[in-house]
């Protein structure tokens, strides 16, 4: 386990991906099996403990600790995994405890009557982990957080609430096992979904000491091609005859395979963009997939023909039990805009003009109501294409039109490239709904931002019983850069006037406080927000340092926006959606 | 009858003030009379009248702010009892960083001592923190938290002194307060037998020679010279804090940046700093020694002037120690941000 806490230590402190790469590899060629394989597990998040979660080290941290002094520790700290490895009570500290056990002035836990502390290695504990019963983990999880030191203590956390954070991509640890062999990480991405940890077999292949593993699934993943925001100066560059128009969705990307065993029967699977396997949640998709290939894609839910919106896409996903009532009210649908494969052949090195028309072809042999292609949006110049994408439903996107969220614009000859290539795809999308706000809240953030007052609630003006009032209408934490938050948290902190445990109050009022332009994805009606108003995906995009409290906008503006779009507007969750290449 | 201890003690824009004295302790603004715990800018100012401190205090400020920092000055022997209006003071070495004390108050039987910033660990730069016996404790808690546990000194500097035989041909550059932490690193460094030049940036410059003057050994210190950054393969460097990401460390050999500091402790404290290599080498009391310290005081009543005020008040009250936050202003805001401002010679001092 030291090892590995040391590897994760050394990472999280390493900004430059070649130099983890490095520590990687290193770590990858000097540790033995199987220690290595469950820490390769580890970084791709292919381990799952039954019963190991959050909430049974935060029981354990919480039963040694002042429930107060933990608290104002985890708001300062901001991660779970870190506070409880730092206020972890090692023998001979003092202070830490609740006072009712007595347990700080006690002696030191370790009498001569314990056995010594015993330091497990990484494989000790995910196997551990996966065969303890539940009421004996907590004893067990304690006895190693005794015995670790507190990187030790932050990296076994870290594994068993399955949230390493250290900047470190499946990608990347898969890049790093492939290139101890001289392979290309695609080939490992391969067969990965074949492979399980400790990946004995798939070491051996990479060292040379054994055959390459077999893929095992006749529809795997394969990682999918993402775009760049189109800038404003993008279009001087770019020559419009040269790329094509889709619509850009406002759905899930996904990618649906479906390939023929060794005993014939047909494999389907669906996965996310980032190659998790989702077919379960989706029974009523996988059925249509009458075909052997891969296709790339986005999921929607159609209803009579007609796209619904991200709003009632939510309530299909994240569901536990796929239930039939669920399937009939929100039927899954893929609207597939390219082909990866077809049979056995890759056809990732054709140009998008080519694969577009296998594509069809294939759609056209699919023939089933749950698949369809996404239109091209046919163009001549940016400014035919801007027209296109400010009003889709003029060019064709019909009653859709509230379910598009943009354009793609792709380069005819582009290949398909894993990743984020330059120069092939990009997204453009709507232009976002601005408003001028007031800080009213700062919050303190987490992660990288813990401490700093990073997360800001902002309100408008409207009618109040005394007059003028402003009323919270979101909160953002993003949209600025570093700079802008080290003068942000500033502010927050001068201009204190009440304080609630990580939260604080800023001035504000028609002669005082900060305005912020606050740009927004859309609107819906909210019962939980004051204001009765939710904000989709807010962020910052410019401080009005300058601007008067007193001239921030008025809830009235955002009332038209609502009415002006009532069908259109998303949903509450505050994460932009995972539609094409976000 | 003993006095209240707010008779002898009381709170004033300008910083803590004692009536029947009539000084103030480390004031924020320019007083008649200050009395100064030790040479760090947020404690001591520049433009009082008279000032009393140590020695080491006094002339640190003179470093400083020039000789003229006051209308006049009055040096306060370590352990010496000395009047001041109707109240006796006496300073008392608080370990923090050379010169600095602790400032008791004593009348009627009463006794008020005002710790300033201190810490207990071992520090071949200053003299040690003495526990001074008194009804009410006025502590800093600038890492009050029990996340907050500074390791042994020496396995930090280890940790550099490693880093430096992994990367030869990378330049270490070392960000420290050019106060009290740059010279107490030079000094552990010496002490785990380091023998090459320490390279200072030039703001370092003046402190560290006035410590070398007080007979304080730091080895072989030279300025950096402009034209001779890449040149610097394999070296030590030492600058101010806000240095450490500038233009000025970007000129070294494939610099390693490295911050010694107690925030070290907090990972995304390292991380926010674009810090590569932390080392968790504090002048301020940790957790543990936090509590300790008001322990063996022996104090029933705790005034904690900055920093994370509400745990430390909160561990107190748990302990039947009556305990009160003075939410002080001045002294660095949490003790968090105070190192952004930019840098002059010595911006905030505080960690």
């Amino acid at each position: 386990m030291n090892r590995f806490a040391a590897l994760l230590d050394r990472i999280a402190y390493e900004p430059r991906r070649n130099a983890k790469l490095r520590l990687l590899m290193d770590y990858f060629r000097h540790t033995p099996d199987p220690d290595r394989g469950y820490a390769l597990a580890a970084l791709t998040n292919a381990l799952m403990f039954k019963e190991a979660k959050a909430g049974l080290i935060r029981g354990l941290v919480e039963e040694r600790t002042d429930p107060v002094l933990f608290r104002m520790s985890y708001h300062y700290v901001g991660d779970l995994a870190e506070t409880t490895a730092l206020i972890w009570p090692s023998p001979g500290h003092e202070s830490v405890a609740p006072t009712e056990g007595g347990r700080d002035t006690g002696p030191p836990s370790l009498g001569h009557n314990n056995p010594p502390p015993h330091v497990p290695t990484i494989t000790e504990v995910v196997e551990t982990l996966a065969t303890t019963s539940k009421s004996d983990l907590p004893a067990k999880v304690a006895g190693w957080l005794d015995a670790l030191d507190e990187t030790g203590r932050w990296a076994l956390i870290k594994l068993i609430t399955r949230e390493l954070r250290v900047g470190v991509s499946a990608r990347l640890a898969k890049t790093a096992v492939a290139q101890l062999g001289g392979f290309e990480a695609d080939e490992v991405e391969l067969i990965w979904h074949g492979l399980e940890a400790p990946y004995e077999d798939l070491f051996a292949w990479v060292e040379g000491r054994g055959e390459k593993p077999e893929s095992g699934n006749p529809a795997p993943f394969r990682p999918p091609m993402l775009s760049h925001p189109l800038e404003e100066e993008d279009f001087e560059k770019l020559d419009a005859s040269e790329f094509l128009g889709e619509w850009k969705w406002d759905g899930i990307r996904l990618q649906a395979v479906a390939g023929l065993a060794s005993d014939g029967r047909s494999v389907r699977r669906i996965y996310s963009r980032t190659g998790e396997d989702v077919s379960r949640a989706f029974p009523d998709l996988v059925e249509a997939l009458n075909f052997e290939g891969a296709i790339d894609g986005e999921l929607l839910i159609v209803r009579d023909g007609r796209v619904q919106s991200f709003n009632v896409l939510q309530q299909r996903l994240n569901r536990k039990a796929v239930t039939q009532k669920l399937v009939a009210e929100f039927p899954a649908h893929l609207r597939v805009y390219d082909i990866l494969t077809e049979g056995d052949e890759d056809l990732r090195d054709l140009p998008f003009r080519e694969r577009r028309k296998r594509l069809e072809t294939l759609v056209a042999r699919i023939d089933d109501p749950h698949i369809d292609l996404s239109p091209m949006v046919a163009f001549s110049s940016w400014d035919e294409l801007a027209a296109a994408r400010s009003d889709p439903a003029s060019v064709g996107a019909g009653p859709d039109a509230d379910a598009i969220e943009g354009c793609m614009v792709k380069r005819a000859s582009s290949p398909y490239l894993p990743g984020r290539p330059k120069g092939y795809w990009y997204k453009w999308k709507r232009d976002p709904y601005i408003v001028d706000a007031v800080m009213m809240y700062g919050q303190r953030g987490h992660g990288k931002r813990s401490s700093f007052y990073s997360d800001y609630t902002f309100g408008v003006w409207r009618d109040g019983p005394d007059g003028e009032e402003l009323v919270p209408v979101g909160k953002a934490y993003h949209g600025f850069t570093d700079e802008e938050l080290v003068k942000l948290d500033r502010y927050v902190r001068n201009h204190t006037v009440n304080r609630f445990g990580p939260v604080r109050e800023v001035e504000y009022g028609k002669d005082r406080g900060l305005v912020l332009e606050v740009a927004f994805e859309g609107l819906q009606r909210s019962t939980r927000h004051k204001s009765g108003v939710a904000m989709r995906f807010p962020r910052i995009s410019r401080i009005r340092w300058d601007k008067p409290a007193a001239e921030a906008d008025r809830i009235e503006t955002l009332e038209k926006i609502l009415e002006r779009g009532e069908k259109e507007i998303h949903p509450l969750k505050g994460q932009e959606p995972e539609g094409q290449e976000t | 009858m003993a006095l209240r201890s707010t008779d002898i003690l009381t709170q004033t824009p300008q910083g803590l003030y004692c009536p029947l004295g009539d000084f103030h302790i480390d004031p924020v603004r320019p007083v008649k009379r200050a009395l100064i715990t030790h040479g760090h800018s947020d404690h001591a100012r520049s433009g009082h009248r008279t000032v009393m401190a140590t020695r080491e205090t006094l002339l640190i400020m003179a470093v400083r702010y020039g000789e003229d920092f006051a209308g006049s000055t009055q040096e306060a022997p370590l352990g010496e009892s000395l009047r001041v209006g109707d109240v006796t003071v006496r300073f008392t070495p608080a370990g923090h960083v050379l010169g600095s004390a602790q400032i008791a108050i004593e009348v009627g039987g009463t006794r008020v001592v005002v710790s300033g910033d201190y810490k207990r660990a071992e520090d071949p730069t200053c003299l040690p923190y003495e526990v001074v016996p008194c009804d009410v404790f006025i502590t800093e808690a600038t890492f009050g938290l029990p996340v907050f546990r500074h390791p042994d000194t020496r396995g930090e500097v280890r940790k550099l002194l490693d880093s430096v035989a992994l990367f030869p041909e990378r330049a270490h550059i070392v960000g420290a307060y050019a106060l009290g932490k740059a010279q107490r690193v030079m000094a552990l460094l010496l002490e785990e037998g380091y023998d090459k030049p320490i390279y200072l940036h030039g703001a370092m410059e003046r402190l560290t020679a006035f410590y070398k003057s007080e007979g304080i050994p730091l080895g072989e210190t030279p300025k950096v010279v402009a034209s001779e950054h890449s040149k610097l393969t394999g070296a030590i460097v030492i600058c101010p804090p806000s240095s450490i990401q500038d233009l000025w460390s970007r000129r070294f050999p494939d610099p390693v940046t490295c911050f010694a500091s107690g925030w070290m402790r907090v990972r995304a404290r390292a991380r926010q700093k674009g810090v590569e290599l932390p080392l968790v080498i504090s002048d301020h009391s940790d957790w543990d020694d936090l509590c300790r310290t008001i322990r063996e005081t022996g104090a029933g009543e705790v005034w904690v002037t900055h920093g994370q005020e509400d745990a430390l008040v909160h561990w107190c009250m748990t302990h039947g120690i009556k305990a009160r936050p003075l939410h002080m202003l001045g002294y660095g805001d949490e003790g968090e941000a105070e190192e952004t401002p930019p840098a002059k010679e010595d911006a905030g001092e505080t960690a």
